[in-house]
Order: C-alpha cells, then structure tokens, then sequence
C-alpha cells in the first residue's frame, strides 16, 4: 500500500489527507511536533480572551483520525532523504515515505532587532506562542505594559487580547497608517480609529530600534528608531508577517527560495515530493496573487488540490477568484476581488463610509469599461457566491450597485444601506 | 510549559469592578436576600412592602448592573472570560447555583409546604406569604407555589432579558427577538393569564397560557382540564379549540416558513428562560457526535411517550372508564409521565441543571413540541443557516455558543448550510462568527441541503468535478 506522509497538522495538511482518504484507502500519516491533534490557529486568541478552551478549537473529535485510518505522529522532522524516500526525527527515529507533502507552514518574522530573543519577547503563531503568551502576559499586574511591533492582521489580534486582560497595548506600526500597503486610505484610517476607541496607543510610522533586557535576560523596555523615545514594558509581540517554515528542507536536494518552489501542481523538483499551504512558494505567481499566499483558505485549497493529483486525477492549483476576511476588534472585514491599496493605472476606488465611522465598503472599477474588480467590505456582510459569480461574469460597478442587495449577508433585520450606497455613487458621478 | 498543559495557568485575575457595577449587584443581591430569607422561612411583615423591594431591586439593580458593563465598551461581541469564570465554565460557583436550582425544584414539586405554601389555603408562610398580595391584587385568592413561581420566572427573564439586550446591542436580530421573549413573558404568559384568572374566578381552572400547547403541556388532555375547559364557558371553550388548532395546523404551517425559531427561541416559555437567564452557560452544552446520538434517541422517544400516553387518556375519557385494558390510565400513564417527564425532566433536570449541562437540556433531550416542531424543520421547512462559500476558518466559536449542542462548524467548515431538527434559530451562531459566514434565513426548498466537497474558492472546474461526483 502507497504510502503517504504530510508534514504538518494545520489545515493545509490535515484537508489534503482527508481528501486522499476520501479518494482511496492509501496509508496516510500526519506528523507534527506543535500538537497531537489538528486545532484552528486562527482560534488561538480566543482561547487567551476565555471565549473558548483549546479543545473548541479542535474541530474533529479525537476518534476521527482512527476511525477514518489517519496516522498522527508527533515529532520533529529534521531531515528530508529524497534518494531513499527517508524522513529523519529529530530523535532519530526514521519513516519511509512514498509520497511526501511538505505542509509545515509559517513562522514569525524577526528583523534582526537587538534583543529580539530576550525572555517576554515572541510572535504569535504556534500552540506554543499562546502557552508563552499566557505566561509572559498573565493578568496586568505582572504585564504592566505591553509593546506590538508590526501593524498586520496577527498585530491587531494580539492586541485585542491583551487589552481584554487589562494591559496597556503600544502598537508600533511602520507604515504612515494601519495595514496601508494592503488598505486603501478610507479603511486603513476607519480601523485607525477603531483601534484607539479601543484604548490601543497606536504609534504610526514607528520603527522598532531595539528591545532592552534587564539583569535577568528579560526585557524591560523598547526603542523607537525615529523618536529615541523609550518605553518600558514586560512584554513585546513581534508581528512583522510570517515566512515559510522549512528550516528543515535545507540539508535536502528539495528546491527552495523564500518558501518550497512547486509548479502548478504543486510538484516540487524531486518528484514524488509536494508542497502545499504557507510554505509553498510558486514558481510563477498565480494572476495577482504572491507566489507564497500565508492564508487559511489557499492553504486549505492547496490541499483539496494536490489530493487530487496523488490519487491520479492529476490537476493543477487554480485558485479561483481572491476572496479574504478578518476581524479587526469588532469590525468584521471580508474583501472578493482585487482592491489595492492605491489604484492602478485606470483603476478607480468608489469610498462609501457611514456616518458611526464603523461601516464602509470601497469598490474598485475600470474606469474606461465601468468593469468591476473587487471590494473590500467593513461592517457588512457579503455573500462570496453572489460576488464570484459577479466577478466571473464581469459585471460593471453599476450592475453590482444595482443589485447590492442580493449580495447582502447581514443576519435578518439589520439596517440595510444599498439605498444609501447608491445614492453616494451616483452623486459621486454628478460630482466629480 | 509542556505542550499538552490545559491553559489553566492563563486564568486571569478578575477585572475588576466599577463602582456603578458594584451598585447594581449589590441593589440585585439585596432583593435576592429578602427571596432567599423568605425561603428560610422568615414571614415578613408588610409583604406588600417587601415583596415590592425584591421586585424593584432585583429589575433594577440588574439593569444597572448589565448597563454599565456593557454601554461603556464599544458594542461587540462579549464573551471575554467566559471559560474563565468559574460561574459560566461549570466552576465551584455554577455547581453550587445548579444545586441551589435544583434543591429549589424539588421543593417546588414536591414539598413546596418547605417554601410557606399552605395546601389548606388559609394562611401561607415564608417565601409564597411574600407573594400572597400580588395574588390577592390579581385573582382575590392568597399565593400558590406556582404563583410565587411564574412571578420569579417572570422575573428573571424579564431583568436577564434586559442584560442580554444591552450585551447584544449591536445586532438587531437579537434586539427584536429578545424583545417578543421578554413581552411574550411578559404578557402572554403572566400578565393575560393571571388578570383572566381573577375575571374568570367562578370557572374552574385550565391553562391559560395559550402559546404552551400540547405537548408541551403534557395534561391538555386530561380528563379533569377538558372537563375545566368545558365547564369554562365561551372562555373554556375557546382555549379548548385554540389549543387544538395552534398544535394542529399554526405550528406546522409557520415552521415551514420559518422554522421552529418562531416558537423556541422567540415565544415559548422555556426557551425564553434560556435564551435570558440561561445565557450565561449556553456554551456549556455538548457538541459530541455520541451527545447527537443519545439526543435524538431521548427527543422522540419523549414524544412517542406522550402520543400514546394521550392517545389512551383519551381512550379512556370517551369510553368514561379511567381505564385501559383493565389499568388505570392515571396510575399507570399520566401520573408516571408528569413525575417523570412533566416535573423531573422538565423543571428539575431542564432548569437546575443549566450551569452543569448548559441552558437547553429539556429542549434538546427532552421537548416533545421541540421534536415535533424539529421534524418539520428538517423534512419539510424553508429555514436554513447558510454558510457563506469558503469563508470559514474552523475557529468553532459556533459550536462552542451553540446552546443546542450542534456542531455548526462542522458543516460551515465544508461549506455546508446548517439544516439541523434541533436548532432553535437563536442566532448566536452567526452572531459570534469573526468572519461573517452564517446567517438564519428563510428560503425555497431547492438547495436548501447541499453536500459540498471541494469548497467555493477553488478551481471552479474541481469544484464540479468533486461535488457533481457525490450526487
């Protein structure tokens, strides 16, 4: 019997075993050395916030796995031996693969700042940065100031959970405005905003110069580069993005770049080798898309893909159309479609922000054929189906004001603001 | 830290409370102390007086209370230290209140002499004397037990009501619902039947609460109700043919076009119970596949029960013997099924329990007009939860405030719509999800089911592929 080892329990991983199973009666092992059984990292804050316990964000029971004839092996892989199909533990124990999918995912990034290994100082990322979070950041008392250094999704998020606990959160963000290399202006400066009304001392185009220690290796305070301003804390976050996790790879013949080079079958140069999720790094980039996507939903697309291909329907990764969300504290962010940042060349950007400064929606469009490209949506809910069609279909701006409302997916009886939408757009128009 | 460690090491301090907050749990304490007094056994004077207080404080200090901790942070979902409390994650605190609960349904049931409650109907003590001048302005008689009862009931779901309101501010699903709970209560259930009582003091007594039908409540056909009901003129009468009617032919119809929402989580009693005072442990409920199993065994055997439990009451009413193949019907069907089902389940278990096994037991093992309602959900309705493509991420914040045990994730994760008999259609589910990926809505019946495999995102020629393959 083939079989089939994936290296890495998160959801690229463990969605492409569970689509090889579905498909055949292959011998598949799941091995991780972060935790015995499949969790949503994406939860991980909910469990330091007491919304939920680390079971909850487990989401198949622990029988699943041998029920449904999947191998858990907890351990760290340290070699990768494609001559003899061989993986090497850690504690030198061995495994004989015959197809290997390499799904280890992402790890946060360190700059190279002074003191960036100092005790209190992480990222948050893995099980073990939340247990670590918990222990450097219990209560306020202990934390009395916490310092974020990296204005991305995970910054924000880590934010939100230490201002749950009562610590006071320095957030030093580089960029001029939050996440602005991703947002467009009106929504970068709405979560802005939202960000202070949470009590978060937001520090815009901030660089972190270096972390100082105390006696005990610990850290006691931070510099920033622009002001020398320094701010004692018991705690700092690191949240500057995350990069391929393949430290491992390296000793092997497996090609790598930034992340695991594959081709759009997500084949890596030694055949009979796969790389799916954060730490696969295509070749050629996909459309708009980076070559290494660290998203739940292209790592969870990566695995339905090559699940395919290893029981010999052989096809390639063809993500469709860009789709994402997030939470920032209470505003909910969902975007299908393409709006950057500044728009392209013969791009334009339809703003529409309501009067709580809590709920906006940013349209961009071909301003010669009226095309619509994409949304980014704060505060409403959208349906992704009815948004796919509309960008397969390639509707115009005008076509999708029209019919917003049956893109609406806020729950029952929420005020509905297409009328208002539409009325902005079209005075919009008469102004400009 | 090891790996496996529990997290019981994050448990925060408590944050600490404002003076507002500390107000308004000290003005609910107070008006709990005089219950709790009464219940000791201290017969107050001026009960009018007292009773009055309790009243005031408990509402009032509650509002107080709920308004300050909420109306001062950004609206939100709001369930930091839920799982750190040891009041809602099933700590010291909640088995203490669950035993309290408990104790006080027994006596409730089955010795309420213990709660002052006179069975001569001469002179009350204790905790139903306190309540005898509300009786007395309602209906001219001194309180019962189940007075003192629906009073607190009442009570609690209305001030609870309230809490939820300003916790949920933001969504105004929530707001309406919890709006028709609270008057549903209110007046239908309290207000309407006690004022009828007292018009009507002549008739002899039949349920007067017209949205708790049969089965629910389970002695609507009993031979002493239909007698009441018959013998209570144009008013017996007519609750007779609504009661009839509402089960026969208005339930089916509404759950087709809007599921069982309409009565569980927006007018029925215990479900109003639960979605107010018994949101704080909703997140208790158990989400195992084995929990399912046993809960769809437990439902509709529970409802079989009481068919055949009223088909032979009935037999046994129209042929005018009280009995059934020579047993006693009383003995042998409908005194065992109200102790049993009626009491136990129902009140001790369904209620006492809520802090230990989360706030939906009986409407989820147990209610005979859930599991009739859930049928028609799940064969023949037009609701659904829709999930939203490929948005999900899996984080479980579903199923973990799922109140009915229902693994939501588990379908949205697959890009599933939820079509379950056992959802009461709070709304939570889509409330707490970060990523907007569910919503309740009403709609044909083509579709309403679809089994997906490779999920909206991907490669559109995949995703036929797959998901045609399954059909």
């Amino acid at each position: 019997m083939e079989h089939i080892v994936i290296i890495g329990n998160g959801i690229a991983g463990v969605t492409a075993a569970r689509h090889i199973r579905k498909k055949s009666d292959k011998k598949i092992t799941i091995i991780s050395e972060e935790s015995e059984y499949f969790f949503s990292r994406t939860a991980l804050m909910y469990v330091y916030m007491g919304h939920m316990k680390f079971e909850h964000t487990q989401p198949y029971e622990n029988w699943f796995w041998k029920k449904n004839k999947i191998n858990l092996k907890q351990g760290f892989v340290q070699q990768v031996e494609t001559t003899l199909k061989r993986l090497i533990f850690k504690n030198g124990e061995e495994l004989q693969y015959d197809k290997l999918i390499i799904a280890t995912g992402s790890k946060p990034n360190k700059f190279g700042w002074p003191g960036q290994d100092l005790k209190g100082v992480q990222g948050l990322y893995s099980k073990q940065d939340l247990e670590n979070v918990s222990l450097n950041a219990p209560n306020n008392k202990v934390c009395k100031q916490a310092v974020i250094v990296g204005g991305g999704l995970i910054g924000i998020e880590l934010a939100e959970m230490l201002r749950s606990r009562g610590i006071p959160v320095t957030f030093l963000v580089r960029e001029s405005s939050f996440w602005n290399g991703v947002l467009p202006k009106g929504e970068s400066e709405l979560i802005n905003k939202h960000m202070i009304e949470h009590h978060i001392d937001l520090r815009l185009s901030s660089n972190l110069k270096e972390i100082i220690s105390d006696e005990s290796g610990k850290v006691k305070a931070i510099v920033i580069e622009e002001t020398g301003e320094v701010i004692s804390c018991d705690f700092v976050g690191l949240t500057a993005g995350v990069s391929p996790n393949i430290n491992f790879i390296k000793s092997s013949e497996i090609e790598i770049n930034r992340g695991v080079l594959v081709n759009r079958f997500l084949e890596t140069n030694i055949k009979d080798v796969f790389a799916i999720g954060d730490c696969a790094e295509q070749r050629e980039a996909i459309g708009e898309r980076r070559a290494i996507e660290a998203v739940w939903y292209t790592g969870r697309m990566m695995g339905e893909t090559v699940a395919q291909t290893i029981c010999g329907n052989k096809i390639e990764y063809k993500p469709g159309h860009w789709f994402n969300s997030a939470k920032f504290l209470d505003i909910e962010y969902q975007t299908y479609g393409w709006v950057f940042a500044k728009p392209r060349e013969n791009e334009a950007h339809f703003y529409w922000e309501y009067s709580n400064h809590k709920i906006c929606i940013n349209i961009n469009y071909n301003k010669t054929t009226k095309q619509f490209i994409g949304i980014n949506t704060f505060g409403i809910r959208m349906r992704h189906e009815v948004f796919d069609k509309w960008l397969t279909e390639e509707k115009t701006i005008d076509f999708v004001l029209e019919n917003l409302k049956e893109a609406n997916f806020d729950p029952e009886f929420f005020k509905k603001y297409e009328q208002e939408i539409s009325a902005a757009f079209k005075n919009q128009l008469i102004t400009a | 830290m090891s790996k496996n460690s529990s997290f019981s090491i994050s448990n925060p301090d408590k944050l600490k409370l404002d003076t507002v907050q500390k107000l308004g749990l000290v003005l609910a304490l107070l008006g709990l102390s005089i219950i709790f007094l009464a219940w000791f056994g201290i017969t107050f004077p001026y009960p009018t007086a007292f009773l009055s207080i309790s009243i005031l404080f408990i509402f009032g200090g509650t509002v107080i209370y709920a308004r300050q901790t909420y109306i001062n942070q950004p609206a939100g979902i709001k369930n930091n230290y839920v799982w750190f409390n040891s009041l809602s994650n099933r700590g010291v605190l909640g088995w203490l209140l669950g035993m309290v609960l408990t104790l006080f349904y027994v006596l409730l049931y089955w010795f309420p002499s213990y709660l002052g409650y006179d069975a001569n109907g001469v002179a009350n003590t204790g905790l139903v004397a306190l309540f005898d001048p509300l009786s007395l302005f309602f209906k001219d008689k001194i309180a019962s037990q189940w007075f003192v009862y629906g009073t607190l009931y009442t009570l609690l779901i209305t001030s609870l009501g309230v809490k939820f309101m300003y916790k949920y501010r933001h969504n105004r699903y929530q707001l309406i619902r919890t709006t028709v709970v609270i008057i549903s209560q209110l007046l239908l259930a309290y207000l309407i039947p006690e004022i009828l009582e007292g018009l009507n003091s002549d008739l002899p007594y039949f349920a007067k609460d017209i949205k708790n039908m049969w089965p629910l409540n389970y002695y609507f056909f009993e031979p002493w109700h239909l007698d009441n009901m018959r013998n209570g003129g144009t008013l017996g009468m007519l609750y007779l043919v609504m009661g009839i009617f509402m089960f026969l032919v208005f339930t089916p119809i509404i759950t087709y076009y809007v599921g069982k929402r309409w009565y569980c989580s927006w007018v029925c009693g215990c479900g109003g119970l639960a979605e107010t005072a018994g949101d704080s442990f909703r997140q208790l409920s158990s989400k195992t596949v084995s929990s399912w199993k046993i809960e769809r065994w437990m439902i509709h055997t529970v409802m079989v029960l009481i068919f055949i439990v009223t088909a032979v009451v009935l037999y046994g009413y129209f042929t005018n013997t009280g009995e059934f193949f020579g047993i006693s019907i009383y003995s042998y069907f409908s005194k065992p099924y109200g102790f049993l089902i009626g009491a136990m389940f129902s009140g001790v278990v369904g209620v006492g329990f809520y802090p230990v096994l989360g706030s939906r037991v009986w409407c989820r093992f147990g209610c005979p007009l859930a599991g009739y309602m859930g049928l028609f959900q799940r064969f023949k309705s037009r609701f659904r939860i829709t999930t939203n493509g490929g948005q999900c991420i899996s984080c479980g914040n579903c199923s973990t405030y799922c109140e009915q045990g229902i693994d939501v994730r588990a379908y949205a994760q697959k890009g599933e719509n939820i079509v379950r008999a056992s959802c009461v259609g709070c709304g939570i589910c889509s409330a707490v999800c970060p990523r907007g990926v569910l919503k309740l809505e009403n709609g044909p019946e083509e579709g309403r089911i679809n089994p997906t495999d490779v999920l909206l995102g991907n490669d559109v020629d995949l995703m036929n592929f797959v998901n045609k393959k399954q059909d």
